[in-house]
């Protein structure tokens, strides 16, 4: 009798995360404005990396979608998540077509991030951070994937010195919630108790917004973030 | 309109006490400033240990010389703002950052006391940065200890471990040779150039971390006196491209090049510089000046056979 009971606690238990954080934060991100115009990057330089593209890419400080809206910001809970814990497995920035892949990434501080070369040429993979530890280590084609950690939440600023052009950001959190807007513009954050909450979008050229949220139980909550583009 | 009263007593004196209570609170500001994007707070007194010296950041004299040698360009705050900062090209050092090139550390680690000491005393070429012959050594470890109060780093940080350096193996032409392969390989010349004379396709491109233009070591100018950055010797050499010059565009090659090959890629530099009389220079003028080709092995081992391994577009013709 007292066992059932037990395993009857640790079943309702068991079923417990996904009956009480259901709640979700959805949105779009969009623009009101003129914004700047992508430019071709010439990577004639780097034929290797040319060659991997058909016509010239472009830079990625602003990329926008169908229906004004922006791709590559990062949505986040800043306050009101309690997840100090950053998870065991390390993310990866890839160096491809002399680019970061992808342009934006986010880690918790103290997550393993792995930076690996694809490219037939070297780069040096250089994050300038302000608080962090700045770093800068030659990666050329073959080496060994870069293993490391931040421990002060920050965005960080990594480029490589040999290919002016490649710019990328290091998103470092104190929070495993967070999503970075893909081609229409839209994220989604999962898995929320019930609580009050603080999410922030933030787009490299244009700065943060903020929202504030309420989650009150198994329930989605629409938020949208309009930014004023410039050109 | 206003009618214009005498001033009473009590509000007179309640301004100059008041005032008074500012220009104090004027002063005591200007010696501990908050600076840049590390406050700093609870700039505590540090010390330095180089040797048998231990240095004071509070020493009798210290905060002396700091201001009359020092702050001129580093900035009484040691934000790398003084007077001259503008004038300046490289830019002095920013010391709240608590980032510096010249170190025996791994890159992202702070350096040794050893390692400001010997910067102190050698100073930094092409830039303003004087050798400061004229400081005794325990002067010299105070301002170790004094640049140390602009960073909060300094307080949660230890140095890195100095990176191991093995002995240097005699200078061949092999070993030449196969630093110049490395040379190619890992594409130094991408920023210094097929020669060595800073004239790589990146260099004119190349900023360093506050966004000020850097250009790369040229190595066949610089050979006069043969000074680098962090050093004269062939270990200093060594150090440079192992460490990385933290700060600027020169990465780490310490997860890269095997500490036997970062000596024949020293080997190599050398004869860059062309001028310089040295062991280097004198067993290429044995080989007639040439490099003879290095090929690599499929197991590794170094070798010479030909043919030549082929520069990548971009090396000049050689």
């Amino acid at each position: 009798m007292h066992w059932k009971k037990l395993y009857a606690a640790v079943f309702v238990i068991a079923l417990c995360p996904a009956m009480t954080f259901a709640g979700s934060i959805t949105g779009k991100v969009t623009y009101t404005g003129n914004p700047a115009k992508p430019h071709p990057i010439d990577m004639s330089r780097e034929p290797s990396c040319k060659a991997q593209y058909r016509t010239p890419p472009v830079s990625e400080t602003v990329v926008t979608g169908p229906g004004n809206t922006l791709q590559n910001v990062l949505v986040y809970i800043s306050q009101g998540a309690d997840d100090a814990n950053p998870p065991a497995q390390a993310v990866t920035l890839t160096q491809k077509g002399c680019r970061y892949v992808p342009h934006v990434i986010a880690l918790h501080t103290g997550q393993d991030l792995d930076v690996v070369n694809e490219d037939r040429t070297s780069h040096n993979v250089h994050p300038e951070p302000q608080v962090n530890r700045e770093w800068n280590k030659s990666q050329p084609p073959g080496a060994a994937p870069i293993r490391v950690k931040f421990d002060q939440p920050e965005f960080i600023l990594v480029k490589c010195n040999l290919h002016p052009w490649m710019r990328g950001w290091l998103a470092v959190l104190k929070t495993n919630h967070y999503a970075i807007t893909g081609e229409n513009g839209t994220f989604t954050l999962p898995d929320l108790k019930p609580g009050k909450y603080t999410i922030t979008a933030w787009q490299e050229d244009y700065g943060t917004k903020t929202a504030d949220v309420t989650i009150t139980g198994n329930e989605t909550k629409n938020v949208d973030f309009t930014f004023v583009a410039h050109p | 309109m206003n009618e214009l009263r005498p001033m009473p007593l009590v509000k007179i004196v309640a301004s100059l006490v008041l005032s008074a209570a500012f220009t104090v609170a004027g002063s005591a500001q200007d010696q501990a400033p908050d600076v840049g994007p590390h406050p700093n707070v609870g700039r505590s007194q540090m010390e330095s240990q180089i040797g048998g010296i231990v240095g004071h950041s509070d020493s009798g004299r210290v905060k002396y010389d700091y201001v009359r040698y020092c702050a001129g360009c580093h900035g009484t705050r040691g934000d790398g703002n003084g007077e001259n900062a503008a004038w300046l090209d490289p830019k002095p050092r920013d010391f709240t950052m608590a980032t510096f090139k010249c170190r025996s550390t791994p890159t992202g680690m702070l350096p040794t006391d050893e390692d400001l000491f010997n910067t102190i005393g050698r100073g930094l070429v092409n830039s303003n940065m004087p050798p400061w012959n004229t400081f005794t050594r325990q002067q010299k470890a105070d301002l170790v200890a004094y640049i140390k109060t602009f960073s909060p780093r300094w307080q949660k940080e230890k140095p890195g471990d100095p990176i191991p350096i093995p002995p240097e193996p005699p200078i061949t032409i092999e070993s030449i040779s196969h630093g110049k392969y490395l040379f190619t390989k890992l594409e130094c010349w991408k920023c210094h150039g097929p020669q060595g004379r800073g004239d790589g396709p990146s260099a004119s491109t190349l900023t360093d971390s506050k966004d000020q233009p850097i250009r790369p070591y040229d190595f066949a100018e610089s050979s006069k006196d043969s000074r680098f950055k962090c050093g004269t010797t062939n270990r200093d050499l060594y150090k440079i491209f192992m460490t990385g010059l933290d700060g600027t565009p020169m990465p780490s090659y310490a997860d890269i090049i095997k500490p036997a090959d970062a000596w024949d890629l020293v080997h190599f530099l050398r004869v860059l510089q062309v001028h310089r009389p040295g062991r280097e220079n004198e067993i290429l003028a044995a080989a007639h000046g040439e490099i003879p080709p290095y090929v690599e092995k499929p197991d590794g081992q170094k070798s010479q056979a030909q043919p030549a391994i082929r520069p990548p577009s971009g090396m000049g013709s050689e």
